[in-house]
Parts: C-alpha cells; sequence; structure tokens
C-alpha cells in the first residue's frame, strides 16, 4: 500500500485531487499512533502529515499559536511551555491505553477533537481552536477561522473539522488560543465516597464560585479506598483561600480529606487524562461516555448489573471511562440502553477489529442526523474518498 | 445606501394573499401580522439605515407551529427570514418583500433549570439577561453578555455566536451552548445535543452556532449556567499613548493575569461616555483600561495589586480602582452605553473587525487617517484581549453623501482588518453589512465549501437568503 508524505500544503492537494480522480480510497493519518481506533476502514493507500511539521506562529502576547498539522504535541506543548503558557483543554494522550510509542501530532488533537479533565472549564479541543486549512476531498485547499480569538466570519467550519476523524479533509495547518499556565495547582482529595455521594460533591464543587479545574472519582478496588480529587489551580494566595472555602463547603460530606500537590498531583491528573486509572488488563475493551454529570452514578449502577465493569468519573461525572470484557458485544448493547434511557453517548475507545467491526465504535445517530451527517460528507468530499467508514458506515 | 438587496420574485409577491391564507390555518389570528402599520414595526433591526417591508410577519408559540410555518413555506417556495429581537447591527434580521418574518419572540419561557449539572433549557426567544435572572436567585448566570443583552434573544445570540465584553474569561456563545432543538426548512424537528458535553457525530451544534439563520430555526437551547464570582470590580488606567495602552495589556497577559474583561477606549470615546455617563473617566488620556477582576475580597486586592504593579512601568496618568459598588457599576455604565451615548452626538455605524493585539498602534493610527480621509470622526471602544475592535464611524445623516461615507470609511476599516491578519466581523455577524466584503478574507474556494454545507441544510436558498454570502456566484449543494 503506498503512504504519501507530503512535503506541503500543494503537494497534498496534488495527492488528494488524483486520489479523487481515480476514486483511490486513502486513510488518514499523522504518525499512526491511535489507528486502531474508529471502525475499521479498507483503503488503497494512505496520507500521513508526518513531514509537514513546524509552528509557523506563536504570538505569546496574543495567547495564539500556529502548527503544521504534523508537528508533535510535545513540541507544541514545550514551546508553549517555555513562555509560560499551555494547551487549556489538556489533550490526553492514548499511547498508554493503545500500547502505541510514537509522537502524536497536534493535527490529530484537532481532527479527533482530543481533550482533558480540563475540559470542565476550560472547553474542549474544539473550544480552543480557532482556525484551520485543510484540503478537502476534491483536492481543494480550504480555510476557515484564522489567528484571532473572537471572529464570527462566515459559516464554523473550524468546528465541522474538530472531531470529523479526517473524513471530512486532511488538516495541513491548526490554530489555538492558549492560556497562561498558572501559577500553583493544588487538589482537595476526599476519601471514602460511595460513587453517588462522590459525584454529588463533584457537583456542588463545580457549583461553587472557586473555578474547579478538574472534577474526578476513582472508586474504591481492591485495597485502595476511593478517592474523590478537586482541582484548584490559579496563584498562590488564590489557591489557599479556596482550598479552604472547599473544604468547608464539603464538610458535609465527611470522611478525610487532604491536599495534594507537586509531581505526585501531576501524575494522578495525568492518570486521570490518559485513563490509566483503568488498570485491569491490556486485553479488555474500553468505552469514553459523555452522560449528564449528575447521571453519573446512576449510569454505571445500571450497566453494573449487566457488566463486569470497571470504572472511573471525570468532568463531575460527566466523563466516564469504562473497562469491559471484550467477550460478543464488549457491552455495546448495555451502554447503548443506558444512554438511551439517560442521555449523553458511548464511544468504543479500545477493542480489537473484528469488535470495532461488529459494534458500533460511535453513538449511533438518528435518521434525521445521519442524513445531515452523511450531506455535509458529500459536501466535503463528494467521492467518499478520505478515511471512509473510519467514523459509521458510508459517511 | 450602498447594499443591494435581491430583486423579490414577482411570482411570489403576486401570491401573497394565498400565502397569508395558508399561514393563517397554520397559527392562533393574533399570530399573523399583515398590515401595513403593524409590519413597519419589523422592516429593519439595529441596522436602521435598511428597511424592508416583508411579506408577512408570523410569531409562532411553539416548535410545531414552527415546523408547521417552515413546512408551508418549503411547500410553496416562500423565503423566511428568522428573527429574535430585531437588534443585529449587522441587518442580520432586515426582511426583503418576498420572504415572510418568522419571530421567536413570543417563545420565551424557562423549561427547566438544573442547578447541580449547571445547565438551562430555554424557548429560544427569551432574551438573554432573562436566561441569568432566572438562575439569579442561586447565584448563577449566563455568561455571554452582549451589550444588548436586556432585549436580544438566545435565538438571535445562537444565529450571531454573540460574544460580550466578559468572553476573555467565559467565552462566546457557542462555548456556553450544549444543545438545540432546531426546525428545519422542511418542517423537520432536530434535536442536537443536550445536557453533556460534546457530540458523539459532527459537531452540528458548532455549526448551527454562528450560522445567522440559514441553517434551521432554533426553538429551544440547552446552556451553561455558571455560579457568579463571589465579587468583581474594575481598575481605570489612563495612557498618554495609544501604544502604552497596547503594551501594558500585553504585559498583564505575559505575566499569567487573564483579567475577567479588558476594554478600551480611546480619546473620543473616553469623552463621548463620560459626558453621558460621569462615570469618573480620564480627559486628559490618549486612550483608556478597563481591568476587571473576580473573586474574593482578597483574591481581588491581590490580583489588582500585581495588576497596578505590572502597569506602572508603562507611567499610566491615572490608575484608579473602584473603591465601591456604585463606582464599578458607574464605570461599566460608561463602557456598555458607548453605542447608546455616541448615538447622542451623531449618527454612527459600528464596525466589528478583530485584528491581532500586536497590531493595535498601527491600526487604530490607521483607523483615524481612513476616518479623516472621509471628514469623519471616529471613536473606539474595544475589547482588549482579543482583539475586537468597535470603531465608530460618525457622520451627520442630514448631510447628504455623509452617510455614503462612512459606509466606505467603515469598508476601508474592515479591509485593514483582514489585512493585518484579523476578520471582518468578531461577534456582530456578516448580515447584509458585510456580504459583499466575503471576498477580501476568503477566496472562492472557501465560500464555496461553506456554502455547499449551507446547502446541505436548505438546498432552495429560502432561509434569509440575501445575508452572509455575496449575491453573485451561490451554490446549492
Amino acid at each position: 500500500m503506498t503512504t504519501h508524505l507530503p512535503r506541503d500544503e500543494q503537494d497534498a492537494s496534488a495527492i488528494i485531487r488524483d486520489a479523487s480522480e481515480k476514486g483511490i480510497l486513502l486513510s488518514l493519518s499523522g504518525q499512526s499512533t491511535k489507528a486502531d481506533m474508529g471502525r475499521p476502514n479498507q483503503t488503497d493507500a494512505s496520507i500521513s502529515s508526518g513531514a509537514m511539521t513546524g509552528i509557523t506562529l506563536y504570538e505569546p502576547a496574543e495567547m495564539v499559536i500556529s502548527a503544521r498539522s504534523g508537528t508533535p504535541v510535545s513540541e507544541v506543548i514545550r514551546t508553549l511551555a517555555e513562555k509560560g503558557q499551555e494547551l487549556p483543554f489538556e489533550p490526553m494522550d492514548y499511547r498508554p491505553l493503545l500500547g502505541t510509542r510514537a509522537e502524536p501530532t497536534i493535527g490529530a488533537v484537532a481532527a479527533m477533537n482530543i481533550s482533558g479533565p480540563r475540559r470542565i472549564m476550560a472547553g474542549a479541543a474544539r473550544d480552543s481552536l480557532i482556525g484551520v486549512r485543510f484540503v478537502n476531498g476534491r483536492g481543494e485547499v480550504v480555510k476557515s477561522g484564522g489567528r484571532v480569538m473572537k471572529n464570527v466570519t462566515g459559516l464554523d467550519l473550524v468546528k465541522l473539522m474538530a472531531g470529523s476523524w479526517g473524513t471530512l479533509g486532511f488538516l495541513t495547518e491548526v490554530t489555538f488560543k492558549v492560556l497562561p499556565r498558572q501559577e500553583r495547582m493544588a487538589t482537595l482529595v476526599l476519601r471514602g465516597l460511595k460513587d453517588a455521594q462522590a459525584v454529588e460533591a463533584l457537583s456542588q464543587a463545580l457549583g461553587s464560585p472557586f473555578d474547579v479545574t478538574g472534577a474526578a472519582h476513582i472508586p474504591a478496588r481492591d485495597r485502595q479506598g476511593a478517592s474523590t480529587l478537586i482541582r484548584l489551580e490559579g496563584f498562590s494566595v488564590s489557591v489557599d483561600y479556596r482550598l479552604g472555602e472547599l473544604r468547608r463547603l464539603l464538610k458535609r460530606f465527611g470522611g478525610s480529606t487532604d491536599i495534594l500537590e507537586g509531581r505526585g498531583a501531576e501524575a494522578v491528573w495525568q492518570s486521570l487524562r490518559d485513563a490509566t486509572v483503568l488498570t485491569d488488563g491490556a486485553d479488555r475493551a474500553i468505552w469514553r461516555i459523555s452522560a449528564p454529570p449528575t447521571k453519573g452514578a446512576e449510569f454505571t449502577k445500571r450497566i453494573a448489573q449487566s457488566l463486569d465493569a470497571q470504572w472511573f468519573y471525570d468532568w463531575g461525572g460527566g466523563l466516564i471511562w469504562v473497562s469491559t470484557p471484550v467477550d460478543d458485544d464488549a457491552g455495546a448493547s448495555a451502554l447503548r440502553d443506558t444512554t438511551r434511557e439517560l442521555g449523553g453517548h458511548a464511544t468504543l475507545v479500545r477493542a480489537p477489529a473484528e469488535t470495532r467491526s461488529a459494534v458500533d465504535v460511535f453513538e449511533p445517530q438518528n435518521e434525521t442526523l445521519m442524513t445531515l451527517t452523511k450531506g455535509i460528507k458529500a459536501s466535503f468530499d463528494p467521492a467518499g474518498i478520505l478515511n471512509p467508514g473510519r467514523m459509521y458506515a458510508g459517511v | 445606501m450602498t447594499i443591494a438587496f435581491p430583486k423579490p420574485d414577482e411570482a411570489v409577491l403576486a401570491r401573497r394573499a394565498e400565502i397569508i391564507e395558508g399561514l393563517g390555518r397554520l397559527v392562533a389570528p393574533e399570530a399573523l401580522i399583515v398590515s401595513e402599520d403593524e409590519r413597519r414595526a419589523f422592516e429593519t433591526d439595529g441596522l436602521t439605515a435598511y428597511r424592508q417591508m416583508p411579506l408577512a410577519v408570523v410569531l409562532p408559540s411553539s416548535t410545531e407551529e414552527v415546523s408547521a410555518v417552515l413546512r408551508f413555506c418549503h411547500e410553496h417556495g416562500v423565503k423566511v427570514v428568522p428573527r429574535g429581537a430585531g437588534t443585529s447591527l449587522c441587518g442580520g434580521a432586515i426582511p426583503q418583500p418576498d420572504a415572510i418574518v418568522l419571530g421567536v419572540a413570543k417563545m420565551n419561557r424557562v423549561l427547566d433549570i438544573d442547578f447541580e449539572g449547571r445547565t438551562a433549557r430555554v424557548q429560544s426567544g427569551i432574551t438573554n439577561l432573562g436566561i441569568s435572572q432566572a438562575v439569579a436567585h442561586e447565584g448563577f448566570f449566563y455568561a455571554p453578555d452582549p451589550s444588548s443583552q436586556l432585549a436580544c434573544t438566545i435565538a438571535g445570540n445562537i444565529a450571531m455566536n454573540s460574544g460580550g465584553a466578559h468572553c476573555l474569561k467565559y467565552g462566546v456563545t457557542t462555548n456556553n451552548l450544549l444543545g438545540v432543538t432546531m426546525v428545519m426548512l422542511d418542517g423537520t424537528v432536530v434535536e442536537i445535543g443536550g445536557t453533556h458535553l460534546d457530540s458523539p457525530g459532527y459537531d452540528l451544534l458548532g455549526l448551527i452556532c454562528g450560522s445567522e439563520g440559514q441553517l434551521g430555526v432554533v426553538t429551544e437551547a440547552v446552556v451553561r449556567i455558571l455560579r457568579a464570582a463571589e465579587g468583581a470590580r474594575p481598575a481605570l488606567f489612563g495612557f498618554e499613548s495609544v501604544e502604552s495602552a497596547g503594551a501594558c495589556v500585553a504585559a498583564i497577559i505575559g505575566a499569567g493575569i487573564i483579567p475577567v474583561a479588558l476594554e478600551y477606549m480611546d480619546k473620543p470615546a473616553i469623552q463621548i461616555c463620560e459626558a453621558f455617563a460621569h462615570a469618573g473617566y480620564p480627559l486628559d488620556v490618549e486612550a483608556m483600561l478597563i481591568v476587571e477582576v473576580e473573586g474574593s475580597d482578597q483574591e481581588i486586592d491581590d490580583m489588582l495589586r500585581r495588576i497596578v504593579a505590572i502597569a506602572e512601568p508603562f507611567r499610566p496618568k491615572t490608575m484608579k480602582v473602584s473603591q465601591s459598588e456604585a463606582e464599578s457599576a458607574a464605570i461599566w455604565k460608561g463602557r456598555k452605553s458607548a453605542f447608546g451615548a455616541t448615538g447622542r452626538v451623531a449618527d454612527y455605524i459600528c464596525m466589528d473587525g478583530t485584528i491581532p493585539t500586536g497590531q493595535l498602534p498601527y491600526v487604530l493610527k490607521r483607523i483615524d487617517e481612513i476616518a479623516k480621509s472621509y471628514g469623519l470622526g471616529v471613536a473606539n471602544v474595544f475589547h482588549a484581549g482579543d482583539g475586537n475592535l468597535h470603531p465608530l464611524v460618525m457622520f451627520n445623516t442630514n448631510v447628504p453623501g455623509e452617510m455614503e461615507k462612512a459606509e466606505k470609511a467603515g469598508e476601508d476599516i474592515l479591509r485593514l482588518c483582514v489585512e493585518v491578519g484579523g476578520c471582518l466581523t468578531g461577534e456582530h455577524g456578516v448580515g447584509v453589512e458585510k456580504r459583499d466584503l466575503m471576498p477580501c478574507q476568503f477566496t472562492d474556494v472557501d465560500l464555496a465549501q461553506q456554502m455547499r454545507v449551507r446547502g446541505v441544510f436548505d438546498p432552495r436558498w429560502l432561509l434569509n437568503p440575501a445575508k452572509v454570502f455575496p449575491l453573485e456566484g451561490r451554490l446549492a449543494a
């Protein structure tokens, strides 16, 4: 199978135009660290952003950074850190879950709308993504958005590209707004809460005026007790004040509390971000469920009735990471019955290819939404050559 | 009067009686407005220089009625101009003679508030401030705060992806919207999103937000509500040069501080607003910043101390931290009434381009030169943290030709914004006002891709068709 490594946007445009004329189906990738996610699809060739690297604009005072899509995420993060800034949405690193090693690219962060714990406060990747350049399925170079953070000029195709998994276009350059990295991070930990209590405590914290930037709960298992984690960031004086206020606010939940800071705390949030909190074996399937936050505990209670599941919560209960056995449908029908009843959606993040072929990787959409989805796909990629079927059959 | 409207479809005009009769079967009599006198209230919006009488006005009271009306229009080839409160500054809600206006203002109820889950479900005709008022008793608020928030509807905010003075910290509409119920032109009702975060497939919510009523009519919305900070306090800084004010903004952000608001006013704007609001603005400076921070008293004190220390090297002529609620209110009254206060001294058009903030001194100098070259004055108020400019180009409507000059000056300013790396509109929308300038920001290919997406929702161009895209070269799908 041919792998194209375009040097630049024009090159990518020529490759895709040629493929569209000849009906060659293309897989789109960066460094392929997440190749085993999504629906497995059959393509004739692949095109990678691997040779299109480099930061093209960084203005710390304007809080904006642009990079070619193949630029390693690590390079973007390092460049920002040198000026005391960061990507506000805290993108997850999927490598530990998927067992891959190469350098994830910034283009994939945009294409898959990859976020982390701070999404609850600072928005997802799509909220920070302010500009894109891409090649559509016709081989045309298209831009949307730009380098300024307030921009409502024309239809917001930036949002469509974010989370479209390469089915609408091959991203060549992405621009994000960024934020200053805060002076101090501290985490208030409540010990020993049951899921429902924990979600209630997290809701209280998130509904307080104290700007919580992370709200997670790891249920008890084996010899480890449950911990409920509430993260605060800011100037030291302010963090101290808010820790005190939150402790008071959450006193009624009882149990012991302590405060985590420094490397240990960073490691905990990294394990939450990367879902490595789920430790029960590389052979199990992993699901990512976005649900109404107050339904989080009810959600797991229901699925536990029929599934041998392990889980933890982020986003105050609104993001549930679940591991299940890979047998049969890896729990798809039980999970989807529950999303239908309680709201939200479930995505199969890790499973063998045969499972990902057999069950819907993304939450199935109703007929009206599917018609719109197919129409949008055709408006970008009429020949259907870009990552066909990676999200939904026929898209 | 330089903006062209498409020639009305004579065949539709000839069928007016029949169309009105058909609509009359779908909604209550009081929801259908046909007399010339009553229709006149809908002939323009915030861009009052342009007026077009609609064929009829329909004000439905439910999603079902909206669906029935749109299905009828679809079947009979009648154009539809959706409308919230009609506060659009870019002419987004201006009708056309062969179109009906479909207003959502009667659908203004709060449907559900979930404080624990931090969401509110509302009908789309509720005002922006109405949402905040409905949740204020529990200390919550809806964050995006356009200056027109007393009047503008959430439907209009979604259509225009509206911003506000506090979006530096809280984001704009698209960052605070979780779900919508939308009716498409053929009457199909589609539910997008909900009370959870992020979408499973394509981000249709993100696409709809800011689509200027061209993809469908939003009848209900789920928005995020936030717990308000314990307190907030603004401070004023007056500078002797534009450069110092700009450099001070960069230094504040460089120090890792994101104030909840960071507003800039130039000398003419300060004079106009001070005369109106008596806010204690310094009259002897070239540029002024309003910097607002939030938190407990202790946090606010700490933050303002830091900001004052950062500002000092730029030699501010005035530094004044608000000492009371009354002073804070006066400071904001001055800023928020900038448009109204300007309207008392002159006619004006308000531009809305965004620029990279590093270009600020150059752009302000050029804006001044552009206005002078047309013999006009200009006052600048804008959101300094994000570079969203609001130059108010002043003119006298009674002097023949002045309004055209102001429009030309406005166009030159917007071209300048694009030239320096910015965009035509930061929060007001394209509407009719900036429609013909779209090719200076986008290539034909860029616009064609947008129009093809638009065509998926409305292939016949019946929804708000005179807006956003230049009248020539339109594509369906």
